[in-house]
C-alpha cells in the first residue's frame, strides 16, 4: 500500500518537474494498467434508471468507443465520471487511488480528466487565443490566476495547439464567430491545453464536414497512447475508422464489448441498435 | 506532434498585453484627478460666492454624493457586467457601510444632542442606559473604518459562500439577495435593533474633530470620495484586465465549461462578490457624512434595483460606463425631482424599459458602435 | 346555597339587589329632594334605605353626591338645605345652584363605617349600571383590586345586564375573585368549579393565584381546593390553548391563502413561462384599485345594490390586470424571452410606471374599500378567537381560484397549449400551436389572477399605490420555495409560509417572524435550489 502511495507521489513530483512551473494535480496511479474503473454505477432520475449497475474499465492509453441508442446512458456516464452527477450506487475511480465521487468538477478536471460536451461549448465572447489560455494547465486558483503571466513555454504550447486544430489564423477572432466544426476543434484544443490523462469526447464529429471528420479521426488516433480517450459517437463510419475496442450501452448497462466487427455481429446488439 | 507544426506559427504569437489603463486612459485619469482634487475644491473654497465660476455647496454635495453612487455602480458592474451575477442586495452593503460610519459619527456628537446625554438621542428616547455591546469601540475612527469594510465583507462572504456553493444563479440569486436586503431593512426599522429605527442616524456634528458642515470638511470629504472612486476604478480595471477578469467573463458565458477546465467558479465568484460588497460599504461610509443622514430606507429593494439601472444605462462590462451611468441617472434624478417631481418615476421606469430593450450595451455601447 | 350564605351576612346588600331588580319604576324618583334629605339628615338605617333607593334608580347623577359624602364634602345648613362644599364654594345638592355667601352655621354630615361601606358599594353599583361604557369600564376596573363580598350582588346584577364583552369579562373575573376570597370552603370550591367552564385568559391568572405560594406557604392552605383549582386550571388552559391554536392556524391559513392568491399568478408567469415579472405586485395593486373604482360606482349609482358590488368588482379586477399584463407582454416582455435578468429590470420599470400612474390618478393616499355587510363580523369560536367572515370568504375564494386555475391548465385547450409551449416551444410551433398568442394569453391569465388577488386584498386592508411592493418579495418567495413550474408546490409553500409566519409571530413578534421566515427560505434554497417539488435530473437541467 505504502509502496503504491510512494510511487504515486514520486510520479507526481516527476510530472511537476517535467512541466516546469505548472502545478500537477493529484497523481494518477495507473500501475495496475487501467486508468478508469466504473463499478456497479447506478443513477436514477425520478424512478427512471439512467445507469443500471454499469461497470466499465478503461486501460491507460486506450482509445475506447462507446455507442448505444438514445437514452442508453452515455451522457449520464460522462456526467458521473466528470462529477456533474453523483451516482446513487457504485464506485468510480480514476487510477487506483482517486475516488471521483468525492471530488468537484473542477478538482476532477485538475486531476486530469477533460471533457468535450455534446454541444460545443467554448467561450464565445473570448478570442480563440483566450479560450486556449484559460484552458491551459496551470494554477487555477484565484490568487495564482490574478498574477498570471505568460511564459514563453505557455506561448509555445498555445501556438502548438493552434496549429494542431488549424485555427492559427483565427487566434484573435471571437470564438463565437467560428463555424460549428471549428468550435468543435477549438473545444478539443482546449481539452489538449489541459494536458489531461483521460479525454471524454461526446459526439466530437457532430456537425462536421467529411473532411473535418476525417481529420478528427486522425487526431483521435494520435491522441491515443499518450492520453486515454473515450469517444461517444453516433456516426458509425467515424467509429469504424478509429475503433479498436467498442462498448455498447443499452438501458444503462453494458450490452456488449469487443472489437468493432465482433460487436457488430453480436445478435443482441443488432436487435437493440444496429438492426432495424 | 511537434513535427507537424509549422515553425512560423510558433513565432507569430506574442504575449498579449492587458494594460490596466491605456495611454489615453491614463491621460483621462489624470485630468479627472486634477478636476476633482484641484479645480472643484478651489472653485468652491477660493472663489467668492458671486463669482461666475464659483461652485455652490449644493453642487459639491451633490457631486460628492453621486461619486459615492459611482463607486457602488463600479462594484455592481464588476459583479454583474463581468461575472454575470445580478445582485439586488448592493443597497444593503452600501447601507451597512453607512451605518458603520454613522455609529462613529453618532458617538462624535458627544453630549450635544437634544438630551445632552452621552448616548445618542434615540437611545435616550428608548430609555437605554448604556450602549449595546455592538456599539463598543465605535467611538474610535479606525475601528469604525474597519467595520465599514468588515461588516459588508463578512456578510457578503458568508452569504455568497453558501449561495454559490449551492450553485444558486441567475434570477434565483437576484431574488434571494433581494429577500436578504428586505429582511435587513425590516430588522433596521425596529427600534430595538439599536440603530435608531426608521429615523436612523442624523444630526452629526463633527468627523475626526472637524465640524462636519464646514466648507473645508466638505471639500475634504469630496476629495476623499474622489480618491476612492478613482482608486476603485483602477482596482476594478486591474482585476478585469487580469486573467481573473477573463475567467469571470467565462463564468458569465459558460460556467460549466469553466468548471470542466479546472477552475472552481465558487472562489472566483466569492472573491469578486466580497470585493464588490466591500466597495459598496466604503461608498456608504463616504456617503453618510456628506449627506448627513442614514436610515433603513437605503436598504429598500427599490434602491438596490436602481443601482443596476445606473450600470445598464452607462453600459455593462465597461467600468467607465458604470460611473457614467451613475452620473447620468442621478443627475437626471436631482433635476427631475426639483422640476417635475411627479414625473420622475415615469421617467425612471421608462429608462428601465428603453435601456433593456434598445440599449443593451448602454451609452458607452452607443459611442463605441459609432466609432467602429 | 351560595345565595343564602350571602344574604345572611349582608342582608342590606340583598335589599339593594331586590330593589334593583324589582323596582325599576323608582327611576322616576331619582335624586328626589326627599332622598337627598334622608341621606343628609336621616339616621343610619334611613340613610342605607335611601342609598338602596338611589341605586335602584340607576341614576348616575347621584354619583357626585355619594362621592362627596365619602370625601366629607357634604354639609347641612338649617333644617332643609344640603350643601356640597368644596373649599369656599358651595352648591345646593338639590337644585344645583351656587350658594354664596356660605351660610354661617353648617354641620358636617357624619357617616359611620357601616354607612361608608354602603356608600362605596352604591358608588360602584351605580358606576356598573351607568349607560356610558367608559364609566362602566372604569367602575369595574376600580373593583379589580379591592372588591369584597359586599359588591357581589351589584356585580351579579350588572352581569345580568351587561352586553359588552370586555366589561363582562372583567365582571366575571370580579365575581370569581370575590367568591374565591370567600371564607366558606364550599363557596370557594363552587367558585373554582364554576371557573372551570370559563374560556377567558383572565380566569387562568386567577386560578394561578390560588395555586401560587405566598413566601413558603401555599396561598390556599386547603389541599382539596388546590386540587380543584388545578383541575379547573387544566380545563381552562386546555380550552384556551385550543382556542389559541385554532386562532393561530386560522390566521395562518388566512395569510397563507393571501400569499397563495398573490403567488398563483406568479406560478403561471414565472413558474410556467419563466418570465420574471417584478410588476406582479403592481398588478395586484391594480386589481385592488379596480375594486375601489367599482365600489365607488356602486356607491354613486346603485347604492341599493352596494352589498353586491364585489360581484362586479371581481371581473373588473381580473380584466384590468389581465389587460395591462397582455399589453406588457406584447410591448416589452416578448422581446426579452430567454433574458431573465433583463426581464427583471424592464418589468421593474413597468412597476414604477404603474405606481406613479395610480398616484397620479387616485392620489398618493390610501383609499378606503369597504367590506359588504355580509362580510363583516365573524364567528366566535372561543372567547379568545374570533374568525372574521371576510377572512373565511377569502380562504374559500383562494381555494376557488386555485381550482379554476388547475382546471384551466389541465382540462382546457389553452392549458394544453401553455404546457406544450413551455415544454418545447419549437415543437409546439411546428404542431401549429400559435405560440406567441399563447404567450400573451398565458401572461394575461397570470396577470388577471394577480388582479383577483388584489380584489381579495382590498377586503382585508388598506389599498394604496405601494400595496404591491409589500407582496412582491413574499410572492416570489412562495414560488421559489414551492419550486418552479409546480402548482402543488406553490400551494404548499403559500399555506406553509402563512402558517409558519403566524406561529413565529406569536413567539417572536411580527418583524422577527418575517425575518426568520426569510432567513429560513434563504437557508432552504441552499439545500434544495429547485424548491420543494422540483423536477430532478435531466429535464430540470434543460
Amino acid at each position: 500500500m505504502s509502496e503504491t502511495m510512494h510511487s504515486a507521489v514520486d510520479t507526481g513530483v516527476a510530472n511537476a518537474a517535467q512541466i516546469g512551473m505548472r502545478l500537477a494535480g493529484p497523481a494518477v496511479d495507473t500501475t495496475h494498467g487501467p486508468i478508469l474503473y466504473l463499478e456497479g454505477i447506478t443513477v436514477s432520475f425520478d424512478g427512471f434508471r439512467a445507469l443500471d449497475d454499469l461497470s466499465l474499465t478503461i486501460e491507460d492509453g486506450e482509445l475506447r468507443c462507446i455507442i448505444g441508442p438514445n437514452g442508453a446512458g452515455k451522457t449520464t456516464m460522462m456526467d458521473v465520471i466528470t462529477g456533474k452527477t453523483r451516482p446513487d450506487a457504485g464506485t468510480a475511480f480514476f487510477g487506483q487511488t482517486i475516488d471521483l465521487s468525492t471530488l468537484t468538477e473542477a478538482e476532477i478536471a485538475h486531476a486530469g480528466i477533460g471533457r468535450k460536451f455534446q454541444k460545443p461549448t467554448v467561450f464565445e465572447q473570448h478570442s480563440v487565443f483566450e479560450n486556449l489560455e484559460l484552458a491551459m494547465k496551470t494554477d487555477k486558483r484565484v490568487r495564482g490566476t490574478l498574477s498570471a503571466r505568460f511564459s514563453s513555454t505557455d506561448l509555445d504550447r498555445i501556438a502548438e495547439t493552434l496549429a494542431l486544430i488549424q485555427l492559427g489564423n483565427s487566434a484573435d477572432r471571437a470564438a463565437g464567430l467560428l463555424s460549428h466544426g471549428q468550435k468543435q476543434w477549438l473545444e478539443i484544443g482546449m481539452l489538449l491545453m489541459q494536458e489531461p490523462r483521460l479525454l471524454l469526447l461526446d459526439e466530437p464529429v457532430a456537425g462536421m464536414t467529411d473532411d473535418e471528420t476525417m481529420r478528427t479521426a486522425e487526431l483521435c488516433q494520435t491522441l491515443a497512447g499518450r492520453h486515454s480517450v473515450i469517444v461517444v459517437e453516433h456516426d458509425m463510419d467515424f467509429i469504424a475508422k478509429i475503433a479498436r475496442k467498442v462498448t455498447v450501452l443499452h438501458e444503462g448497462s453494458v450490452l456488449a464489448e469487443g472489437p468493432m466487427d465482433v460487436v457488430q455481429a453480436d445478435p443482441r446488439v443488432i436487435e437493440v441498435y444496429l438492426g432495424r | 506532434m511537434n513535427a507537424t507544426i509549422p515553425l512560423r506559427l510558433r513565432t507569430a504569437l506574442n504575449a498579449p498585453v492587458h494594460p490596466v489603463l491605456t495611454r489615453r486612459g491614463w491621460i483621462a485619469f489624470i485630468v479627472a484627478a486634477y478636476v476633482l482634487f484641484v479645480l472643484v475644491p478651489s472653485a468652491h473654497l477660493l472663489l467668492p460666492a458671486n463669482h461666475p465660476m464659483h461652485l455652490s455647496e449644493y453642487f459639491v454635495t451633490l457631486t460628492g454624493k453621486i461619486m459615492c453612487y459611482a463607486i457602488v455602480a463600479l462594484a455592481m458592474d464588476l459583479i454583474w457586467g463581468y461575472a454575470g451575477i445580478l445582485s439586488l442586495g448592493h443597497g444593503l452593503f452600501f447601507a451597512l457601510g453607512g451605518y458603520a460610519m454613522g455609529m462613529y459619527l453618532m458617538r462624535s456628537i458627544g453630549g450635544e444632542g437634544v438630551y445632552h446625554s452621552d448616548l445618542p438621542d434615540f437611545m435616550v428616547f428608548l430609555d437605554w442606559k448604556t450602549y449595546p455591546w455592538y456599539w463598543s469601540f465605535t467611538d474610535h475612527f479606525a475601528y469604525a473604518a474597519a467595520l465599514v469594510v468588515l461588516v459588508p465583507g463578512v456578510l457578503a462572504f458568508v452569504f455568497g459562500y453558501f449561495a454559490f456553493r449551492s450553485r444558486i444563479k441567475g434570477v434565483y440569486f437576484s431574488i434571494i439577495t433581494q429577500a436578504l436586503t428586505y429582511a435587513f431593512m425590516l430588522l433596521f426599522f425596529r427600534n430595538d435593533t439599536g440603530f435608531g429605527g426608521n429615523n436612523g442616524f442624523t444630526d452629526f456634528k463633527r468627523i475626526l474633530g472637524f465640524p462636519i458642515t464646514a466648507p473645508s470638511t466638505r471639500v475634504a470629504l469630496f476629495a476623499a470620495t474622489g480618491v476612492a472612486m478613482l482608486g476603485a476604478l483602477v482596482l476594478c480595471r486591474w482585476i478585469v484586465q487580469s486573467k481573473v477578469g477573463r475567467v469571470l467573463t467565462a463564468i458569465r458565458d459558460a460556467e460549466s465549461r469553466v468548471m470542466f477546465i479546472g477552475y472552481n467558479p465558487l472562489y472566483y465568484k466569492l472573491a469578486v462578490w466580497t470585493l464588490s460588497a466591500v466597495l459598496c460599504g466604503i461608498a456608504g461610509a463616504l456617503y453618510v457624512p456628506q449627506v448627513g443622514i442614514i436610515n433603513p430606507g437605503e436598504m429598500s429593494p427599490a434602491n438596490s434595483i436602481e443601482i443596476a439601472i445606473w450600470v445598464a444605462v452607462g453600459g455593462r462590462g465597461s467600468l467607465v460606463g458604470a460611473i457614467l451611468g451613475a452620473f447620468l441617472v442621478n443627475g437626471a434624478k436631482s433635476w427631475f425631482t426639483q422640476a417635475f417631481p411627479e414625473f420622475w418615476l415615469f421617467f425612471l421606469g421608462l429608462i428601465f424599459i428603453v435601456v433593456t430593450l434598445f440599449l443593451p450595451r448602454g451609452v458607452v455601447g452607443l459611442f463605441s458602435r459609432k466609432r467602429s | 346555597m351560595l345565595m343564602r350564605a350571602l344574604s345572611m351576612r349582608r342582608a342590606v346588600a340583598a335589599v339593594i339587589l331586590a330593589l334593583t331588580t324589582l323596582l325599576p319604576c323608582l327611576a322616576a324618583r331619582a335624586m328626589s329632594p326627599e332622598l337627598i334629605h334622608e341621606l343628609a339628615f336621616g339616621e343610619n338605617d334611613a340613610k342605607i334605605k335611601a342609598l338602596g333607593a338611589l341605586v335602584a334608580a340607576d341614576d348616575p347623577k347621584a354619583l357626585p353626591l355619594l362621592q362627596a359624602l365619602v370625601d366629607g364634602e357634604v354639609q347641612t345648613a338649617g333644617n332643609r338645605q344640603v350643601l356640597l362644599v368644596k373649599g369656599d364654594n358651595a352648591t345646593d345638592a338639590v337644585t344645583g345652584a351656587v350658594v354664596a355667601p356660605l351660610p354661617e352655621s353648617r354641620d358636617d354630615v357624619v357617616i359611620n363605617n357601616r354607612v361608608r361601606r354602603e356608600i362605596a358599594g352604591a358608588i360602584a353599583a351605580l358606576k356598573l349600571a351607568a349607560p356610558d361604557r367608559a364609566v362602566r369600564l372604569a367602575g369595574v376596573k376600580a373593583l379589580q383590586g379591592g372588591a369584597d363580598e359586599d359588591m357581589l350582588p351589584a356585580v351579579k346584577h350588572a352581569l345580568a345586564k351587561e352586553s359588552d364583552a370586555e366589561i363582562r369579562g372583567l365582571l366575571e373575573l370580579t365575581r370569581a375573585t370575590i367568591q374565591l376570597g370567600s371564607s366558606d370552603r364550599a363557596t370557594r370550591i363552587a367558585a373554582i368549579r364554576a371557573l372551570a367552564v370559563s374560556n377567558d385568559v383572565s380566569t387562568k391568572t386567577l386560578l394561578l393565584v390560588v395555586l401560587g405560594k405566598k413566601g413558603d406557604a401555599w396561598a390556599e392552605p386547603d389541599g382539596d381546593i388546590r386540587a380543584e383549582a388545578e383541575k379547573s386550571l387544566r380545563s381552562v388552559e386546555g380550552r384556551l390553548s385550543t382556542g389559541e391554536m385554532v386562532g393561530r392556524v386560522f390566521s395562518g391559513l388566512s395569510l397563507g391563502s393571501v400569499l397563495l392568491l398573490a403567488a398563483l399568478g406568479l406560478a403561471i408567469t414565472y413558474g410556467l413561462m419563466g418570465v420574471i415579472n417584478m410588476a406582479h405586485g403592481e398588478l395586484i395593486m391594480v386589481g385592488a384599485y379596480a375594486t375601489y373604482f367599482v365600489q365607488n360606482l356602486f356607491r354613486s349609482y346603485a347604492p341599493a345594490a352596494f352589498d353586491w358590488y364585489l360581484v362586479a368588482a371581481l371581473p373588473a379586477a381580473f380584466a384590468a390586470s389581465a389587460l395591462i399584463g397582455m399589453v406588457m407582454e406584447r410591448t416589452v416582455i416578448r422581446f426579452l424571452y430567454g433574458r431573465p435578468l433583463e426581464t427583471l429590470l424592464a418589468t421593474w420599470g413597468i412597476s414604477l410606471i404603474l405606481i406613479q400612474a395610480v398616484r397620479t390618478l387616485f392620489g398618493a393616499q390610501n383609499v378606503q374599500v369597504e367590506n359588504p355587510v355580509w362580510m363583516s363580523g365573524g364567528i366566535t369560536v372561543f372567547a379568545n378567537s374570533v374568525l372574521p367572515y371576510s377572512r373565511i370568504v377569502i380562504i374559500g375564494f383562494a381555494a376557488a381560484v386555485l381550482t379554476m386555475v388547475w382546471l384551466l391548465l389541465t382540462r382546457t385547450r389553452l392549458g394544453l397549449f401553455v404546457r406544450g409551449v413551455t415544454q418545447n416551444r419549437q415543437m409546439a410551433a411546428a404542431l401549429g400551436v400559435p405560440t406567441s398568442r399563447v404567450d400573451t394569453f398565458a401572461f394575461g391569465l397570470g396577470s388577471g389572477i394577480a388582479g383577483l388577488a388584489g380584489c381579495a386584498l382590498s377586503q382585508l386592508g388598506n389599498v394604496g399605490p405601494d400595496l404591491g411592493q409589500s407582496y412582491i418579495v413574499d410572492s416570489f418567495m412562495v414560488v421559489v420555495l414551492g419550486g418552479v413550474g409546480q402548482l402543488a408546490g406553490t400551494v404548499y409553500a403559500g399555506l406553509g409560509l402563512g402558517i409558519a409566519n403566524k406561529f413565529l409571530e406569536a413567539w417572536s413578534g411580527v418583524v422577527l417572524a418575517k425575518i426568520a421566515v426569510l432567513v429560513f427560505i434563504i437557508v432552504f434554497i441552499q439545500k434544495r435550489p429547485q424548491g420543494l417539488f422540483a423536477l430532478k435530473g435531466r429535464m430540470a437541467e434543460g
